[in-house]
């Protein structure tokens, strides 16, 4: 045997072997999001659906994330269109009502969608217990990076992302990182003057869709 | 003697003709790499407009040229985004919604007074490098750069150390040759 052709094949194919072997280590449709860790985009949407129970806000109010501040925010992008929506959208409202009365705010935005097929889909599926929000132009879903539905992140009390999950989400995952973000902020003694409960919520039903940038 | 040195001359003007369209073709991706213009260059404007504006450029208003030059800008920025939701499509070329929505984005920003880097910025921090179509040539990308330079390099290299060598074994090599063909 040559030796030396041996340990230069072995050289050779071993960096293009471990690239490949590597590369098998990942998925290709999960592209990293830069967001978590960072600020949240800011948002002011116009609630089209307006959720149920303690939960419910007025159709028409703007929903802006600076009025969420002390609250951990799961928001949530889905469409009509969207079959995968269908599998999470029955959890996502159950796990929201037990979060009732809790600084948390489950949040749905509409994605390239009409509030009319938004809200027929909700009928359909037998209501959505939190409100959902229209994204007119994907102005804010291109804020938060997205390149599909459903999507969902999860904002800590200080308005910063703290997880992105692509595709549909799972209750206990939903629990898990609501739960521990809620614990993160307690510990850290969040200010809560700034929060705005939805009973008492002052804001005007009617106001005007506010430009998310 | 003459049959014998033919074949290191098809070999040496191949290896010539190798490292000549190498050169080429690393001249031609730089050339294509360069950034283009940015807004506010109108000598870029006339470039996809043919002799058409060149013919109506005099009866052009500011606000038209603006226009154009605005038009311009969204293209070469857009040509450059990746659509979140296609295959290997720039943001310019995909019909989809989305792609289109951020064009609209682009443009928006570029009205408003943003250079193209800081449009493209805007999509980096907001999806990552891979909205690129083209990544930055910076820390581990630079390899993405560097190793096709580094086997065009290496494998004229090699070509040439090949011949070097066929060359000086070449008269035994063909006189065992041309007994092989007596056989």
């Amino acid at each position: 045997m040559n030796w030396k052709r041996a340990t230069i094949a072995a050289a050779t194919a071993a960096p293009v072997i471990g690239l490949f072997a590597w590369g098998l280590t990942r998925d290709p449709n999960n592209i990293p999001s830069p967001l978590p860790g960072r600020q949240a985009p800011a948002f002011a949407l116009a609630v089209f659906s307006p959720g149920q129970g303690g939960l419910m806000r007025p159709v028409g109010e703007t929903m802006r994330l600076s009025d969420l501040r002390g609250k951990v925010v799961v928001l949530n992008f889905w469409a009509s269109w969207c079959l995968a929506c269908r599998d999470e959208h029955s959890a996502l409202s159950q796990v929201a009502q037990t979060y009732e009365g809790k600084p948390v705010q489950f949040l749905g935005v509409l994605y390239n969608d009409v509030p009319d097929k938004g809200r027929a889909w909700i009928s359909e599926m037998g209501g959505q217990s939190y409100p959902s929000v229209d994204d007119p132009g994907a102005r804010v879903a291109i804020d938060y990076g997205l390149y599909g539905v459903p999507e969902t992140f999860f904002l800590d009390a200080n308005g910063r992302v703290a997880f992105k999950n692509t595709g549909p989400v799972s209750p206990g995952m939903v629990r898990l990182k609501v739960d521990s973000l809620m614990a993160a902020a307690q510990a850290a003694n969040v200010s809560a003057p700034a929060v705005a409960t939805p009973a008492k919520d002052s804001s005007t039903p009617n106001a005007k869709t506010g430009s998310p940038k | 003697m003459t049959n014998v040195h033919s074949p290191k001359r098809a070999v040496r003007s191949l290896a010539a003709v190798f490292s000549l369209a190498a050169a080429i073709s690393l001249a031609a991706s730089a050339a294509a790499a360069q950034a283009p213009a940015l807004p506010g260059a109108p000598a870029s404007a006339p470039q996809d407009s043919g002799a058409l504006r060149v013919q109506v450029q005099g009866t052009l208003t500011d606000a038209q040229k603006n226009d154009a030059t605005l038009e311009s800008a969204t293209k070469s920025v857009a040509s450059q985004l990746r659509c979140p939701v296609c295959q290997g499509l720039s943001i310019q070329d995909s019909p989809s919604e989305l792609s289109q929505q951020m064009r609209t984005v682009v443009k928006e920003q570029l009205a408003a007074g943003k250079s193209q880097e800081q449009v493209k910025d805007y999509f980096i921090s907001k999806y990552g490098e891979w909205i690129l179509l083209e990544p930055q040539a910076h820390g581990f990308n630079v390899l993405i750069y560097a190793i096709p330079a580094l086997l065009v390099v290496g494998g004229a290299i090699f070509i040439v150390f090949i011949v070097k060598k066929w060359t000086a074994a070449g008269p035994v090599a063909a006189g065992a040759e041309v007994n092989a063909d007596d056989d």
